[in-house]
Parts: C-alpha cells; sequence; structure tokens
C-alpha cells in the first residue's frame, strides 16, 4: 500500500514539492528564456520587440511568478546542499523558513522595482 | 465518553476497511484500541505486538495515514472526530490485515551491510573509543533504531524506486561506517552508493519527522553521501 | 548505469548546483536592478555587448544549469513515469546538450548583438 497526503504533510515534504516542480517548471522555461536573448542577434531593435510585449500585465504576472521559482528554487536548493554537506545541527530546521522568507524578499523586491 | 469509530484494514492488498465500536478509556492507546477489536469484537484480527510500551516496535501501523507505534500513540492525540482508521504498515506486502511481511526491509539491512565486523577475537582487550570523538558522537546519533519499519513505510523514495535500500538500513550503515573498530568500510560504502543507496534520498525527511526514537537518518543518509563521493573520487571504491 | 556513474552524477548536480546558488544571486539582484526603471534591449546590450566578465559569468551560468537541470529531470522520468535505463539516460543527455547549445547561442547574441 501506498502512503496518501496524510503522511506527506509535513513543511520539509511541501519544500520537496516546491523544489521538484519549480525546476521542472525552470527547465521550461529556459529554451522560451535563451530564444528571447538570442532576438539580440537583430540588435538593440531585437530585444526591444520581444521587450514590447513583455509591457503586457499578463506577462509581468507570469515574470514574477518566474522570480518566484527561481529564488524559491535557489534558496531552498542552497537549504539541500547545507542539509547534505554540513553535519546535521538543530538549527537546519529553521533554514526552511529562512528559505521561504529569502525567496519572498526576492520576489518583493522584483515587484518594487518592476511597478 | 462517545465510542470511538474505527476503521480497520481487512483483507490482503485488495482488501478493505471494515468499521468497529470500540468504547474509549482514559489514556487508551491505539494498540489498545486494536486489542480490545481482536478480543471483544472479531477474533480473526490479526496484527503484531510484543512489549506494548515502546521497546520492541512489533506494533508500528499507519494510523490515520501517518506510520506509528500504535502502542505509544494515544487516541486522544490521534482521534479526528472521534474516528481513527488503523491500516498495515506502508511500502510492505501487506500479508493479512495489519500485518506486514517485513522481510525485505530486513533484506535491505543486509544489502547494506549492516552488520558489524571486527578485526579482533573476544579474547582480546576492549576497544578504547573515546565518547568525546566525533565518530562516536555519529554513532549515537543513530544508533538507537530497533529497526520498527516506520521510517521505512514513511519514505517516498523506496515507493518510487523499489530497489532503494530504505532509510533504516543506511542509517545503520552509517552507525558502521563510523565505528571506528569495524573493517569493512570501502565494502558497506560501495554496498550503500547510488542509485538504490543513499543517492536516491530526496530530504524529504519523512523518515526524521516519523522516527519514533526521534532519529534522523536523513543525518546519517547525508552523511553517506558525502562519504560515497569523497570515497568515489578517491578511487577507494 | 554503473554505480560509480551514479555517485559522479549525484556530485556533478550538487557541484553545479553551489555554482548556480551564486550566478543566480547574481542573475536576480542584476534583474531586479535591471526592472528599476523598465527594460531596454540597448540598456541589457550597453551592459553586455563586448564585456568578457559577463560573457564568462553566462557561459559559466549555462553550463552549470545545463548540467544541472537534466540530472534533475533523468530522476523526475524514473521516478514519476518510471522511465528508467539508456532511452532516459540518452533523452536527458539530449535535453543536456540542446540547454548548452541554445543557451551559449544566447550569450553570444547578447555578448556581439547585432554585430556578429
Amino acid at each position: 500500500m501506498k502512503n496518501d497526503f496524510r503522511a506527506r504533510n509535513h513543511p520539509a515534504y511541501w519544500a520537496f514539492i516546491v523544489h521538484r516542480t519549480s525546476g521542472l517548471l525552470l527547465t521550461f522555461f529556459l529554451p522560451l528564456h535563451f530564444w528571447a536573448l538570442g532576438q539580440a542577434f537583430h540588435g538593440a531593435a531585437g530585444l526591444d520587440r520581444f521587450l514590447d510585449w513583455t509591457q503586457n500585465p499578463l506577462v509581468k504576472f507570469a515574470e514574477t511568478g518566474l522570480v518566484l521559482l527561481l529564488s524559491a528554487h535557489m534558496a531552498g536548493g542552497a537549504r539541500l546542499l547545507m542539509i547534505e554537506f554540513l553535519d546535521w545541527r538543530e538549527w537546519q530546521k529553521t533554514l526552511l523558513a529562512v528559505a521561504a522568507g529569502v525567496s519572498l524578499v526576492a520576489v518583493m523586491a522584483f515587484l518594487l522595482n518592476l511597478v | 465518553m462517545e465510542n470511538l469509530q474505527v476503521r480497520i484494514w481487512r483483507g490482503k492488498e485488495n482488501g478493505d476497511f471494515q468499521e468497529f465500536e470500540v468504547p474509549r478509556q482514559e489514556s487508551q492507546t491505539v494498540l489498545d484500541v486494536v486489542t480490545y477489536v481482536q478480543r471483544k469484537c472479531d477474533p480473526t484480527l490479526s496484527y503484531r505486538f510484543a512489549c506494548r510500551v515502546g521497546v520492541c516496535g512489533s506494533c508500528a501501523m499507519t494510523v490515520n495515514g501517518v506510520s506509528r507505534w500504535t502502542c505509544r500513540t494515544h487516541v486522544d492525540k490521534v482521534a479526528e472526530d472521534n474516528k481513527v482508521e488503523i491500516a498495515p504498515l506502508r511500502n510492505l506486502p501487506v500479508i493479512k490485515d495489519l500485518v506486514t511481511d517485513m522481510s525485505e526491509f530486513f533484506d535491505k539491512w543486509a544489502k547494506a551491510r549492516g552488520r558489524f565486523a571486527g578485526s579482533t577475537t573476544r579474547k582480546a582487550e576492549f576497544a578504547q573509543v573515546s565518547p568525546e570523538s566525533k565518530e562516536r558522537k555519529r554513532v549515537d546519533a543513530g544508533i538507537e533504531c530497533i529497526g520498527c519499519g516506520v521510517c521505512y513505510s514513511a519514505c517516498d523514495v523506496v515507493t518510487w524506486n523499489k530497489d532503494y535500500l530504505g532509510p533504516a538500513a543506511l542509517n545503520r550503515a552509517w552507525t558502521l561506517i563510523n565505528d571506528v573498530r569495524d573493517t569493512e568500510r570501502a565494502e558497506r560504502l560501495a554496498a550503500v552508493a547510488g542509485d538504490a543507496g543513499c543517492h536516491a534520498c530526496h530530504t524529504h525527511l519523512n523518515c526524521t519527522e516519523r522516527c519514533p526514537k526521534g532519529l534522523s537518518p536523513t543525518a546519517g543518509i547525508a552523511g553517506l553521501k558525502r562519504a560515497v563521493l569523497a570515497a568515489t573520487l578517491s578511487g577507494e571504491i | 548505469m554503473s554505480r560509480r556513474s551514479e555517485v559522479l552524477l549525484w556530485g556533478a548536480q550538487r557541484i553545479s548546483a553551489m555554482l548556480l546558488a551564486v550566478c543566480v544571486i547574481v542573475h536576480l539582484v542584476t534583474m531586479i536592478y535591471a526592472v528599476r526603471s523598465g527594460l531596454s534591449g540597448a540598456e541589457i546590450l550597453g551592459r553586455t555587448q563586448g564585456n568578457v566578465g559577463w560573457l564568462m559569468f553566462y557561459a559559466v551560468f549555462v553550463a552549470a544549469v545545463s548540467i544541472h537541470a537534466p540530472i534533475g529531470l533523468r530522476t523526475i522520468l524514473a521516478e514519476t513515469l518510471n522511465w528508467r535505463g539508456q532511452s532516459a539516460n540518452v533523452f536527458s543527455a539530449v535535453v543536456g546538450l540542446s540547454l548548452a547549445m541554445w543557451g551559449l547561442r544566447a550569450v553570444m547574441a547578447v555578448f556581439g548583438g547585432g554585430q556578429v
């Protein structure tokens, strides 16, 4: 028999879900990102054509989502590296809160500058 | 107190839950509930227990979806709306009702070389290991495991990868890696390396969250990951 | 795949992760700074064009992500879709190589930009 959500309902597991989902979505996003930057082969005008499109509020919303994905994957990943490469200490439990905080701060900073 | 509504797994993998009513008692444990059902409601109910006080580790089951020792779980703590659901441990074949076949769980301890290998005889002097040494402290952190299978049942990586050795076996290997008297370090590191071993762990911390002894197999597995990588890079294994 | 390769893949993903952690912090800070007064093609290229420092930085970034992402993808394929073995390995390697080539092309675009 397999476990259901009740067995998985704890912070470290939510962190795993966030890490895996964000990693997968970022991987899918990368080709698009690289394509957009490739517009620079047509000079600044090429990039501007693309950047015009990003003025769309929906795209801005998606961009903010990407910043959240990236910062969450980075902060959550840093937490995993600390658990895996440093000797276990009780304080590592608080790393989760720190990771969540760092990614939120990044998104807030991005939003404040974007709007 | 109102009677407790209990749903208990009956049959094998393809069984179903059967409902029972059990009178509430003060300080009643989930194991008390199962025992009541077997003695008063249905004597064909199968379950395992021995010590009833959290020493032997044989009464582990899934209570309201979470792997636990039933003898150390008070009904008060887990009942939701006066209901409790009791099922066998996860990730192990069900023999009948609440009894699982734990062979693979213990076979994996053997695969992880969970057996101490020394170089002296019983006539030798006692080895002196300082309680303050780094190795001994690491052993202390993991040595209290009694092999109840709760972590194995809670682990998603076991579900996803049938060959994965699991938290308990890897925790055992880690305590032996840090046992300065042990002579099979390289063989053991090789046995726990790679995709069926420590490197499959995703640090979900399910095992650490559920271990009734408060151990952190995750911490030991992380130690193994580092030790195996170092041994691989240095050519030791 | 041999046990040794599995261990090395695990190590490669962790070491690339350490590099990526640094790269992503720089990337996030640059991004938050850059969107301050709206993005423009001229501003972006003004920063990157002909700048060997940024070229090196982004080349390392792309290389690290091209190692990191396919190893993770391979694990997800195995655990979620139960797709294991040689075909999954080849698929992941192709994803990694494509990311690397496609990413380096983007790096060259913002480094050379229009003048290439």
